[in-house]
């Protein structure tokens, strides 16, 4: 069978299984469409979590960055995954005793005011639609490259798949269907990894074998660390090393910390530790999350330094002097075609040869790392098959939990919350449904049409959300000073600084986007880190010169410190 | 309200808070201190085939995140229980 058929069959199967779940979990209440009624099982919850959490850009685009970047791509492994932490320790326990629908929700009832829940709700919204647009994208570019479908078209299918089970089933269907989304992403990104590791290095652990001894064709050993041939070939082509990188530390510190705090920050993550039954599941939960994360964050970089040296020794072969266009692999001529490789022989020798400078002949795409692999270590059609599956699985389930607080913060925290009070549970799911489905439109549409800006705001996202949502969700939990006067100038001065850094440098003055003009050295990918200290500073001075928080508030801190006594995520 | 009383309450807290920040010295130290910081001068150890710096930076510090959530889970319900304030 070739390699179109059974991505076909693979694919289809998935899908077929997605709708299957969410016509069996479609949601009835509103409780059952915001929070799953508050019964996943911690274990589900977390695999559910690294679903949602790990997106195409983490399936498809990572390995690559990692690939090209060496160290410097360690911001990524490090920032999305510490979060995590900062999610189990500080947030999750305290929101789920809190045991309300959304973050929203959260900021609006402890700094008691409609003010703040509104600029938490328009925080949340523009970070989900900056995700989500990037989703739809990627369900496009993996239709069109293994099923050879048009993109557009790929976008339509994504989108009747994510709103057949989104708007049917609410976070209920999404909950089940993301657990079976991440066996099917994690399956499909470890097959190759494990493949390319054993015959790179002859360990089956790719994680052992990214600090291993590389092995000839016959698996004898070279007595050459893999790590040290990446940096020898790194030094030769006159690229910066790869284990040290080229970024300066502190802008490393401050991306790595803006992803950190950016992460405990995004409303979609922390909307899932509201699901589960209790406080101590909630603890539990993020542990199993990051348990699901870690299995594949820990291989990207293993998987990012085989394929690296892989492909350089592809192209440049043996002797580092080139490999004629005429032999050269199949793989490099199959992704000619779709663009993402480029050859130019610039001096004539029809040899195809990559190196850093005016020499180098070969422009590749860093997306094709993970996607290419089955084909550069000459696996299996079902691996590729596979491969493909992997990535709308990922794009879907990030979709769907960025829809859901779409859809929570337009019919919850704006209509039920602010605009009408009174409306039953009913009509608020109705709404719930209505917005979900328009979310998906728009979203659509931003694939279809993708602005050119995708990349500049991802790095807006992750900032706003480390500047705005975490301190005031952190402010919440442990202070029982910080009013809502402090909380809401905290929020709008840390919002206003970060988006005006970054729109300066991404937009406004494109050409000043260089480390001389940074402040203290900071790149607009950072300056979250640095907003979430404005928003601290500016928050507890405010606080100070203004009255104190009501009574009632204050006993509300205190009750979520605790455990005990913890219900179900509570209707209104 | 349920603690027995205000010193319970505020014994519960600080001794959460110590749990919260001791975990957070740890989670600091393995990514921004040996992954960023110290990088440099850990990279002249070899470990495992890897430089440490470089090895903290793209794996052990997530292995140690696991590794404290875990922790903090053991560690935080003892506490609930020490003061009586688990769910059932």
């Amino acid at each position: 069978m070739d390699v179109q058929t059974l991505t076909y069959i693979i694919v289809g199967a998935t899908f077929a299984l997605y709708i299957g779940i969410a016509i069996w979990a479609r949601a009835g209440s509103t409780k059952e469409f915001y929070v799953a009624g508050g019964g996943v099982p911690p274990v589900m919850n977390g695999m559910a979590t690294a679903a949602d959490w790990m997106s195409a850009a983490s399936f498809i685009s990572l390995a690559g960055i990692v690939s090209f970047t060496g160290y410097d791509g360690s911001v990524y492994l490090m920032g999305w995954t510490g979060g995590y932490v900062l999610l189990a320790l500080c947030m999750a326990p305290y929101l789920r005793k809190f045991g309300k629908f959304t973050v929203p929700d959260f900021i609006g009832d402890r700094y008691y005011s409609q003010t703040a829940r509104t600029v938490a709700v328009i925080c949340a919204i523009f970070i989900c639609f900056t995700y989500i647009a990037g989703q739809m994208r990627g369900v496009g570019v993996v239709f069109s490259r293994f099923l050879e479908v048009e993109v557009d078209t790929g976008v339509y299918i994504g989108m009747a798949v994510v709103f057949f089970y989104a708007v049917l089933g609410g976070m209920k269907g999404i909950t089940y269907t993301q657990v079976a989304q991440y066996c099917v992403l994690i399956f499909a990104f470890m097959v190759p990894a494990i493949f390319i590791s054993v015959m790179m290095t002859g360990h089956v652990l790719p994680q052992v074998g990214f600090g291993a001894e590389l092995v000839d064709a016959a698996g004898n050993g070279t007595g050459v660390y893999l790590l040290d041939k990446l940096d020898g070939l790194s030094a030769e082509l006159g690229f910066s090393q790869y284990t040290e990188g080229s970024k300066a530390m502190v802008d490393v510190f401050f991306i790595t910390g803006a992803l950190m705090f950016g992460t405990a920050g995004l409303p979609h993550v922390i909307v899932r530790f509201f699901t589960v039954p209790r406080v101590k599941d909630a603890r539990l939960s993020a542990g199993w999350a990051l348990v699901f994360i870690a299995i594949m964050y820990t291989t990207i970089p293993a998987l990012a330094a085989f394929s690296r040296v892989n492909m350089i020794e592809t192209i440049n072969g043996p002797d580092s002097t080139g490999v004629a266009y005429e032999s050269a692999p199949d793989w490099i001529k199959n992704w000619e075609k779709t663009g993402l490789i480029a050859w130019d022989d610039k001096n004539n020798d029809g040899k195809i040869s990559y190196a850093n400078g005016a020499t180098n002949e070969m422009t590749i795409d860093r997306d094709i790392m993970v996607l290419a692999t089955p084909e550069i270590a000459s696996l299996p059609a079902w691996v590729i098959a596979l491969v493909a599956a992997g990535g709308l699985a990922a794009a879907l389930s990030t979709s769907a939990g960025l829809l859901l607080v779409i859809s929570t913060s337009v019919s919850h925290d704006l209509l039920k919350k602010n605009l009408m009070p009174d409306i039953s549970d009913k009509k608020e799911l109705m709404y719930a449904r209505i917005a979900a489905a328009l979310g998906i439109v728009m979203a659509g549409y931003f694939g279809i049409n993708p602005p050119g800006f995708v990349a500049a705001v991802v790095a807006i996202a992750f900032g706003l959300a480390a500047a705005s949502l975490f301190p005031a969700i952190i402010m919440g939990i442990f202070s029982k000073t910080i009013n809502k006067e402090g909380a809401i100038s905290g929020m709008l001065v840390g919002l206003l600084f970060t988006a005006g850094y970054i729109v300066y440098f991404k937009f406004v003055n494109v050409g000043a986007n260089t480390p001389e003009n940074w402040l203290f050295g900071i790149s607009p990918e950072g300056i979250g880190m640095m907003g979430m200290f404005v928003n601290f500073i500016v928050a507890f001075a405010v606080s100070k010169v203004t009255g104190a928080v009501p009574q009632d508030v204050v006993d509300m801190v205190e009750s979520i410190r605790f455990p005990q006594g913890a219900g179900e995520a509570q209707d209104h | 309200m349920a603690f027995e009383n205000n010193d319970k309450a505020a014994g519960y807290w600080r001794e959460n808070l110590r749990l919260v920040l001791g975990l957070l010295a740890i989670w600091a130290a393995v990514s921004f201190g040996c992954g960023i910081l110290f990088v440099d001068a850990l990279n002249e150890i070899t470990f495992m085939g890897f430089k440490l710096g470089f090895w903290f930076a793209q794996q052990g510090a997530m292995y140690v995140f696991v590794a404290l959530i875990f922790v903090y889970v053991a560690k935080a319900n003892a506490l609930d229980k020490k003061y009586d304030v688990h769910e059932d």
